[in-house]
């Protein structure tokens, strides 16, 4: 598909704006709807798009496979250990209060902020890795 | 106005529904379905669930559809048709369909405020969870902090099928190969 001229520049034209609204769902989703899951989907969909126009190997150099491994693991371990963090902070698990001392809603928020993140990062490698990985399947056959 | 969008985005549903099954091209039906879940987006955002038909449409039309293509890379094009007609599938999709419509009977009306769903904990998190999280959007303080554990099974879930995959078709899984990659 890399030869269609049309595909190439409306896809680099689009592929920066996709990211950028993925970033927004991300971190505007305690006030909009959206959210981690959503944006992690968004933000796999902008690299999906640049592999589909100009090809999985490229996409690869872009983001490595082991890159996208480790991300899948860290965003959960981001989510669980913000619980744990709670735990340490003297509340229970998940309990995002107990992240400030001084103010629990500040805490909520940060917390909030963080499982967000932890979400979409998950969500964007496992979407990013399936993708990379049936499309590299189909190719030498 | 609002029934008449409901029903007509409900006769569109089931149009692409009997469409994709009596399709045979599995590029159409990959496509269709995606539009499936595209009408579906627009049914939900009808029903004021915002957040679940932006999912339905990022996922169900976005990325599973491309995860479909992907797949049909691996197969054919075109599904077999069934050497003989068979009864049975209709049937069973009569029945469970029959069942489904008989049930609805005994639902609570859409936006009925007796619900059982809107009797138990949702009063509590649409009055407190203002003050107790500070987030405007409800659906995120209920999905990120009341109910965090849910969500980090979810996440769990995601993380345990993406691990799934590569250890079944990832080649790059390996440990790194002395000559290169």
């Amino acid at each position: 598909m890399s030869g269609n001229i049309i595909l190439r520049i409306v896809g680099k034209l689009f592929i920066p704006f996709i990211i950028l609204f993925a970033l927004y769902v991300q971190f505007h989703g305690d006030f909009g709807p959206g959210g981690g899951f959503q944006a992690g989907v968004i933000f796999a969909a902008a690299f999906v798009l640049y592999g589909l126009i100009f090809g999985v190997e490229k996409a690869k150099r872009v983001i490595h496979p082991n890159v996208l491994q480790t991300c899948i693991a860290l965003g959960v371990l981001l989510y669980a250990g913000t619980g744990v963090a709670g735990i340490l902070l003297g509340g229970n698990f998940l309990d995002y209060g107990a992240l400030n001392s001084h103010d629990p809603v500040h805490g909520q928020h940060l917390g909030i902020l963080l499982v967000e993140f932890g979400v979409g990062m998950t969500v964007a490698s496992v979407m990013m890795s399936t993708f990379f990985l049936f499309a590299s399947r189909g190719r030498p056959s | 106005m609002s029934e008449i969008i409901n029903l007509s985005l409900l006769l569109f549903l089931s149009v692409l529904a009997v469409t994709i099954a009596r399709l045979r091209n599995l590029f159409a039906v990959v496509m269709i379905a995606g539009f499936y879940s595209l009408v579906s987006a627009a049914l939900f955002t009808v029903l004021d669930a915002v957040d679940v038909a932006f999912t339905e449409a990022a996922v169900g039309a976005g990325i599973s559809t491309v995860i479909l293509l992907g797949t049909l890379l691996l197969t054919t094009k075109e599904e077999k048709a069934p050497e003989r007609w068979s009864p049975l599938p209709l049937i069973v999709v009569l029945i469970t369909g029959a069942a489904l419509v008989f049930a609805t009977e005994d639902m609570p009306a859409y936006g009925d405020p007796n619900a059982p769903a809107h009797k138990h904990v949702a009063p509590r998190y649409l009055e407190d969870s203002g003050d107790e999280i500070g987030v405007p959007n409800v659906v995120t303080s209920v999905l990120a902090s009341y109910r965090g554990y849910d969500t980090l099974g979810e996440t769990a879930v995601i993380f345990t099928a993406g691990v799934g995959l590569l250890l079944l078709i990832g080649k790059s899984f390996r440990f790194r190969d002395p000559d290169g990659e």
